[in-house]
């Protein structure tokens, strides 16, 4: 009897050192290439660091010069896609999780929604070229802003569903025997309880437009000067180190470095705010 | 909302089998009363009045339909599909499942306690403010007071005076359980339903809600659902025994609980149920 257990306990003791070893390997696996690409960027990125960099503007080839005309740009294009995504995005979020949860007619959306968000980003830039592009007749921040937009709408309307879904169904009910209308404690009750999760979303949402350069290609194309002019074409930081990195300069390629660097560590601080954000409701919650 | 222009001829009241002559004012009754999750018979006919300015106990086994009929009360299930009532549930002699009965009028008068405590994410101020506001424009000194009314007769005011502004998160959960019956207070509802308010509480914030209940009971007309027979013995005047969507006895809490004349409650408030 204890012969067999024991012999059961030993071959349980191996499959489990098998299996840890073995997850332990892949997981070192992936983020090998992950610290690799890191430390490229960072290595590549601080030797090209310099303060001309956020004050002039993209050169031509030879010259010295900077990325403030690309920051600028991507910066534009970045708030406008917050503006036009973020409201969009929460209020069908909140149709979604709080006045069509369980409904065909909300699965449906949710489902569409779902393929939007995995959409490849070059499909709708093509989509936002033949709408805005071509019917303006030229490229335009405008258009770059709208395509970053669709990338950032599919983002926030499923965070913001997400969080609502999330919200305690015994806080709805407890406002709701107050007597107070659904709307009003959807507004009021609900989005207090859920806005560092929508927050999160939001700002997820901008570190990965902040890298996109298919959709922008076809929408904002680039621009040598700087503009604030959202009809006239403009610059931005990814369509740049996408430029700068394939030229056979090295003053470009030095340019491209730093862009990369420069959105990699605003991606990353991005992220450390999101996950301080929600740590810190989650703290105040226990 | 035009209350004024809504009424609703009481119902000629059928003499229901279940609800005893209890030789008090009912407050509210429930008349041939079913309920259905979804197809399920959940209630089955039950018939009880709720005695004005008492303590009303609703107790039996799980899933007995106890907290249903509750959350009939104030219509609280309708915020889910596929649940419905039939049958008639009166307010002062207005049947409220009648549709055109207004429900935020109903749930002003009929306000309700939850199982696990449930403050807003906010101060503990804004917590109580939050329902008068929505009722009433009340200039701020009259808010502060409105607020240290209900937050006195949640039995909190002296543990959170010094820190009205701080988050209701910040309370512990009995405290927390407390500011929700003064959140629900503080509207002057006229019948409190408190559903299971103390499972989630250790045995001191338990003895302070059913001490708080008995307070409040002066004031307000109150039906609880209890897992906890003592609880039951302890802070109801009336008790009602259900099982499996059936009102079985109701009576005098102390003529339930010594002389039960159904073999099911004996059973059960003996701790012999299966």
């Amino acid at each position: 009897m204890s012969d067999v257990s024991d012999r059961l306990y030993r071959r349980r003791r191996l499959v489990n050192g098998f299996n840890l070893v073995a997850s332990g390997l892949c997981a070192a696996f992936g983020l090998f290439w992950l610290v690799w690409i890191l430390w490229t960027t960072l290595a590549h990125g601080i030797a090209a660091m310099k303060p001309g960099l956020f004050t002039q503007m993209t050169p031509p080839p030879g010259s010295d010069g900077g990325l403030a005309n690309a920051l600028f740009g991507s910066l534009v294009m970045s708030v406008l896609a917050i503006l036009i995504g973020t409201p969009i995005g929460i209020a069908a979020g909140t149709y979604l999780a709080e006045f069509a949860r369980k409904k065909p007619l909300g699965e449906a959306i949710r489902f569409v929604n779902d393929i939007l968000l995995s959409a490849p980003s070059i499909v709708l830039g093509l989509f936002v070229y033949t709408l805005v592009v071509r019917q303006m007749g030229h490229f335009s921040g405008l258009a770059g802003g709208i395509a970053l937009a669709l990338i950032v709408l599919p983002v926030v309307v499923r965070t913001t569903d997400e969080m609502l879904q999330l919200v305690p169904s015994q806080m709805r009910e407890a406002a709701l025997s107050l007597g107070i209308p659904q709307w009003k404690v959807t507004l009021q009750v609900l989005y207090r309880s859920a806005l560092p999760g929508i927050v999160t979303g939001i700002l997820l949402a901008l570190a990965r437009i902040s890298g996109e350069t298919a959709p922008l290609l076809f929408t904002a194309l680039n621009n040598q000067y700087w503009t604030h002019d959202l009809t006239s074409p403009m610059a931005s930081v990814p369509v740049v180190i996408f430029q700068y990195a394939m030229s056979p300069y090295e003053s470009w390629q030095s340019l491209a470095w730093a862009g990369a660097f420069v959105v990699t560590v605003f991606v990353l601080l991005l992220s450390v705010l999101s996950r301080a954000i929600l740590l810190r409701n989650k703290v105040s919650h226990d | 909302m035009t209350d004024a222009h809504f009424s609703v001829a009481p119902a000629a009241v059928p003499a229901a089998a279940a609800a005893p002559a209890l030789g008090e004012r009912p407050k509210m009754s429930a008349r041939n009363l079913d309920f259905f999750y979804n197809g399920f018979h959940a209630l089955k006919n039950v018939s009880l009045d709720v005695a004005e300015k008492r303590v009303t106990a609703l107790i039996g086994p799980s899933g007995c339909g106890k907290s249903t009929l509750l959350r009939v009360f104030n219509r609280i299930y309708s915020i889910y599909p596929k649940l419905e009532a039939k049958g008639e549930v009166l307010l002062d002699g207005e049947n409220i499942l009648d549709p055109r009965f207004p429900l935020n009028r109903l749930r002003s008068k009929v306000g309700m306690v939850f199982q696990k405590p449930v403050p807003f994410p906010m101060s503990i101020y804004d917590n109580i403010a939050y329902g008068i506001r929505h009722y009433e424009k009340l200039p701020k000194s009259e808010m502060d007071v409105r607020v240290e009314q209900a937050l006195t007769q949640g039995a909190l005011w002296n543990e959170v005076k010094d820190k009205l502004r701080q988050s209701a998160l910040g309370l512990s959960g009995g405290q927390q359980q407390r500011l929700c019956i003064a959140r629900a207070v503080a509207l002057r509802p006229e019948v409190i339903l408190l559903d299971e308010p103390t499972s989630a509480l250790d045995p001191i914030a338990t003895g302070k809600i059913e001490q708080l209940v008995a307070e409040l009971k002066d004031h307000y007309t109150i039906a609880i659902v209890t897992h906890n027979m003592q609880q039951a013995a302890r802070c109801s005047d009336f008790t009602a025994f259900m099982y499996l969507g059936e009102l079985i006895e109701f009576g005098a809490t102390e003529t339930l609980f010594t002389k039960p004349t159904k073999k099911q409650t004996e059973d059960y408030i003996t701790g012999r149920f299966g």
